[in-house]
């Protein structure tokens, strides 16, 4: 197991495990993007901006109340999911009986402000997010040096991708969620605050957003460009896995991110595009997607 | 069926030269025509290229319904090809505009006809996917000049005689082009192709059953569309002599939407008046040093909540309810 096709496998296994965080990271924020899809029939365009957001979040607190890592994992998403909560209660409301792409254009336009804002007040340039000392080195498997932080992302997003999926899946609560999104007006019927749980369900999609970004704070450089960059990906990963089904949205982020890596191998000109590639050609052979069902 | 033939007889009505109309014409050209002695003519330039790309962005989702959020793929790519051609190739300015608005062409088949596969938003998530493909591909390609992007474009001569070099000649070739560009369009809406595009945005599925084949009009929305924002963006290129990977990024794709939007979709003048506001707007505010993006964000958000139907839109809405209000 020295060599496969001419890589050493150091190199081999260190794409693929950069392939593994970027997977974590599309798998998040394209579930974030389901749930909200599917409660409130939006695409929700700021997802990006709130990643961003929440990242200098964490960035902010740490260099303006020394609160680290720990406290930001927990606030910075906090307040991402409030902020969503407000965003929601005073002016996306207004745009459910309307056609679904003015909520998408009035997303896209939150999007802008954000970016712009911390455009204006940072700069482009990234800033440097220490790794917790708790997480900090890594070991040795051989094979490769696998660093002790990105295990975690790996498997704390993980845990929360199944999490998630668990909750709305197999729980009352859950329940409730996936019935309000088949038939609202029944479900209200039954004396469930529907407009309560649709306001959840955006600020839990915000949220997970919220936590990518925290996660990917000391991976990447905290930027205002991190969110556009990242989420233009995550729409064509939400095409080609469809955004009917949830777990469908964590495999299809997982996979899209290790075929990434595996491109920086073999052939890295091709690595930005292989994501896009796939979308057209799953959009040639089935249309709605891998798990997609047809509205 | 009724109503179908009876928008086509009021179009009909509305096609029979009317004195104001053709006067109204006549004033809007003769305006442009005197404009650059009073104003800044590359500004004027500036204007009319992307009021051009904004009528064409207009044709897509104001007459078929259809939200592109990668126009700029088609805008950029084409300003590529034009300065390419230019100064590379050292065809004239006339070829160089014709090739890059026939590479926007091809483009914009390739793109549309994977796109017009999916509807509603996933249509515009997968268009913005696939111009971030463009956007990779300008940044890698050789020839596209990376981060420099293409500068010092020669404008060359037009037809071997007309020195576009001069700043007049190159204003009145672009008012040629804005104003050819924009009666075609105008043909095209009010054409029975472009009733059944709105039959087709109004409601899909019945103008399948009255056997029209639905995604070969969207598609061939999709090209023109995609033709003319690349006439538009070769043009640009030729004018401010560069193409570079402004012309390609999503912001510009986010741009036209709101040029559009901020006018009024659907409507033949709301493009061109959004376009003015957006353009000046933004000149206004390099100058000022305030952060250009929150404000296009604000103005977005604004015009989502408050008039959907742009100025354009919500002013002839005024205008029909006055009149109707007289009438009875």
């Amino acid at each position: 197991m020295t060599e496969f096709l001419s890589v050493a496998p150091q190199v081999l296994f260190g794409q693929l495990l950069v392939g593994l965080i970027n997977g974590s990271f599309y798998a998040l924020l394209s579930l974030g993007l389901a749930v909200i899809f599917g409660m409130l029939n939006i695409v929700n365009m700021a997802h990006g901006a709130f990643y961003m957001l929440s990242a200098f979040l964490g960035w902010l607190l740490l260099t303006h109340t020394g609160l680290g890592y720990w406290w930001a994992l927990v606030l910075a998403p906090l307040t991402v999911a409030a902020l969503g909560i407000a965003l929601e209660r005073c002016l996306l409301r207004h745009l459910y009986r309307l056609d679904p792409l003015y909520s998408l254009l009035f997303t896209f336009g939150i999007a802008l402000i954000l970016e712009g804002a911390f455009r204006h007040y940072f700069g482009v340039s990234g800033q440097a997010y220490p790794i917790p000392e708790l997480l900090k080195g890594g070991h040795n498997l051989g094979f490769m040096f696998l660093p002790t932080y990105r295990a975690w992302v790996v498997v704390f997003s993980m845990a929360v991708c199944f999490g998630t999926w668990y909750a709305i899946e197999r729980t009352r609560l859950g329940a409730y969620l996936r019935a309000a999104t088949e038939n609202p007006t029944l479900v209200q019927v039954f004396g469930i605050n529907v407009p309560v749980m649709i306001s959840l369900t955006y600020a839990l999609g915000v949220g997970l957003a919220g936590l990518a970004g925290v996660l990917a704070a000391p991976i990447y450089q905290v930027s205002p460009l991190m969110g556009s960059n990242i989420i233009i990906v995550v729409f064509a990963v939400v095409v080609i896995g469809g955004m009917g089904s949830i777990l469908g949205s964590i495999l299809a982020g997982l996979s899209l991110g290790i075929l990434e890596g595996l491109t920086k191998v073999y052939y890295p000109e091709a690595s930005n595009i292989v994501v896009f590639v796939v979308m057209a050609l799953v959009l040639m052979v089935k249309p709605t997607g891998l798990f997609g069902k047809e509205h | 069926m009724s109503i179908h033939s009876s928008v086509m007889v009021d179009d009909r009505e509305r096609r029979v030269a009317h004195p104001g109309r053709i006067a109204a014409w006549g004033l809007a050209l003769a305006l442009l025509a005197i404009a650059p002695f009073f104003l800044y003519p590359v500004f004027l330039m500036k204007l009319m290229c992307f009021a051009l790309f904004a009528c064409a962005f207009n044709l897509l989702i104001g007459y078929a319904g259809l939200l592109s959020f990668g126009h700029a793929a088609f805008f950029g790519a084409a300003a590529y090809i034009s300065a390419h051609s230019a100064k590379v190739w050292g065809l004239s300015p006339e070829l160089s505009i014709l090739a890059g608005t026939a590479c926007a062409a091809v483009l914009g088949w390739i793109i549309g006809s994977l796109a017009i596969r999916r509807q509603g938003i996933y249509f515009a998530m997968v268009t913005l996917a696939l111009s971030q493909m463009v956007y990779f591909l300008a940044l890698q390609l050789k020839f596209t000049g990376g981060e420099d992007g293409i500068q010092n474009v020669p404008r060359g001569m037009l037809f071997g005689v007309l020195d576009l070099g001069k700043t007049l000649n190159m204003y009145f070739f672009v008012m040629a082009i804005f104003v050819i560009g924009f009666v075609i369009i105008r043909r095209v809406v009010h054409s029975p192709y472009g009733q059944i595009l709105k039959a087709i945005r109004e409601n899909e599925p019945r103008a399948i059953s009255l056997g029209y084949q639905v995604e070969r009009y969207k598609l061939l929305a999709f090209v023109l569309s995609a033709t003319f924002a690349g006439l538009a963006g070769a043009t640009k290129a030729l004018v401010f002599q560069v193409a570079s990977l402004i012309d390609v990024q999503w912001q510009m794709s986010g741009e036209v939407i709101l040029m559009t939007l901020l006018g009024g979709m659907g409507t033949l003048l709301g493009p061109v008046v959004g376009s003015v506001l957006v353009v000046s707007l933004e000149s206004y505010l390099a100058e000022s040093g305030f952060p250009v993006m929150v404000v296009i964000g604000v103005v977005f958000v604004i015009c989502v909540m408050l008039f959907r139907k742009g100025i354009v839109g919500e002013a002839s809405g005024w205008w029909e309810g006055r009149a109707g209000r007289k009438a009875s």
